[in-house]
């Protein structure tokens, strides 16, 4: 396999009860490449990236991480999941952290790093998404966006080969949805190989590389961004873009 | 003469028999009631079939049948001759507390919610390391008051032991009144020491919990 894929899926499905989520699942991401994931709510999405990282058991198909599989049996699955900075929709930080120390305890407990080394190194993530001032805050003391940045942060320390990004924006009041696409941007600028589950045409327009359209659990179609909003093959992906776009439209007036 | 009055230090010195009773349950209690809630959320089946079974059995019946029930008949077939009454207690107590314990903690751990577990095992956390750095900190922080609860509780439910004769403040005050033919005042000590203690006890857990106390997190009655 070349090297150049960072992350390979083939064929993954998973079921929970009678209910298919995902059917044939297969698609690989290259070094650099920022790959966008949409489609309606209940499409899979979610499910799909916990499926990559194995926070969810795929009932079927097999996973790479740079050459690596990741879905046998022997695969140490918590070394794995340190190459993959996976962003909630919930942000999901340590409660009981102050920012820094959501930061520097996955450097401390999992990568076995010096207290104080671990803690130069948060402070300078936290810098990196533009947090320095609020290094010292506990959660609840954050708005929803420094969390979401803080959880950007706690990802990137991992030095991770791959983002996942889990509709980041999406729990965001509209006003600060902004400061969080601003530090995605910045990271997809840098060529952060990143896996982007949103809603944001935006920005899936201006980093994307590639976008697939997911309905069903199923993969509909995949291309440029742009050629899939404008120029979709598939009804149901026009429809949804069109949907998209005139959600935009009303939040903007 | 010998008044009544002259007793009071007898009934007094009750309280490191009750200590030793309510101690020793809760200690007991923490040690099987913090893994049976972990055990509820995230064992098998089977496990979670087995501590469900161990909570209901000690929910279900009354302390003074379990204590009747281990003193005479469980720990003398099991080891074969009887326990001392007050080692027999404790480990009543405790493994009684356990169960109550265990729900309090398990309704902790599940406050602090499912999300957070998630994103400690996405930057790489083993399964106990999870549990251990990023649930567990919060969920005993938040029991706290459920568990000062419990404090008060086994404390009152220690009087209980004097049926077994073990010397603590209930048993001393029996004796007391039936030597001076005397009820009122020492029962009403009796039951003012208990008062002082469950207010000292929930008080100081209290400033515990105060000052353990992080922006966002909140404890569960």
């Amino acid at each position: 396999m070349s090297k150049d894929i960072v992350l390979k899926a083939e064929n993954i499905h998973k079921t929970y009860g009678n209910n298919e989520i995902l059917k044939e699942i297969s698609f690989e991401i290259h070094r650099g490449e920022i790959k966008i994931v949409c489609g309606p709510s209940g499409s899979g999405k979610s499910t799909l990236l916990r499926c990559l990282n194995l926070l969810t058991q795929p009932d079927e198909g097999h996973v790479w991480l740079e050459g690596e599989e990741i879905t046998t049996p022997t695969m140490d699955i918590n070394q794995a999941r340190q190459k993959i900075g996976f962003v909630f929709q919930e942000f999901n930080l340590f409660n009981h952290l102050p920012a820094v120390k959501n930061v520097s305890i996955g450097l401390e407990i999992v990568k076995g790093m010096e207290k104080d080394e671990a803690r130069d190194y948060a402070l300078k993530e936290l810098e990196r998404v533009g947090l320095e001032e609020h290094t010292h805050k506990y959660p609840a003391e954050l708005s929803g966006g420094q969390k979401q940045r803080v959880a950007i942060a706690r990802a990137l320390a991992m030095n991770p080969v791959i983002m996942f990004y889990d509709e980041p924006t999406s729990a965001l009041d509209p006003q600060l949805i902004g400061e969080v696409l601003d530090v995605m941007l910045q990271l997809a600028k840098e060529k952060l190989t990143s896996l982007v589950v949103t809603h944001e045409m935006g920005f899936a327009q201006s980093v994307g590389d590639n976008m697939i359209y997911m309905a069903d659990g199923k993969i509909i179609e995949q291309g440029p961004p742009l050629e899939l909003i404008q120029h979709s093959k598939h009804e149901s992906t026009r429809q949804f873009f069109t949907h998209i776009a005139e959600l935009y439209e009303r939040e903007r007036r | 003469m010998v008044t009544v009055w002259d007793y009071l230090p007898y009934i007094t010195w009750g309280i490191p028999w009750t200590f030793g009773l309510v101690f020793g349950g809760l200690g007991i209690g923490f040690i099987l009631g913090l893994p049976t809630a972990i055990g509820q959320i995230y064992g098998s089946n089977e496990l979670k079939a087995l501590l469900n079974a161990y909570v209901w059995f000690f929910r279900s019946i009354p302390l003074l049948v379990l204590l009747f029930l281990f003193y005479w008949g469980i720990f003398p077939f099991i080891l074969r001759r009887k326990l001392s009454t007050l080692i027999t207690c404790i480990l009543v107590l405790g493994i009684r507390s356990g169960a109550y314990q265990s729900q309090v903690f398990r309704g902790s751990m599940n406050a602090v919610g499912e999300g957070q577990y998630l994103a400690s095992r996405a930057i790489g956390m083993t399964h106990y390391r999870g549990i251990f750095h990023i649930q567990l900190p919060q969920a005993l922080r938040i029991a706290i008051p459920g568990w000062s609860n419990e404090y008060a509780i086994i404390l009152k439910d220690s009087a209980i032991c004097f049926a077994l004769g073990v010397l603590e403040i209930l048993t001393r005050t029996r004796y007391v009144v039936t030597a001076t033919h005397e009820p009122l005042i020492p029962y009403f000590f009796a039951g003012a020491l208990f008062i002082v203690l469950t207010y000292g006890g929930t008080k100081f857990l209290n400033i515990v919990y105060e000052k353990t106390r992080i922006p966002g997190l909140v404890g569960l009655m």
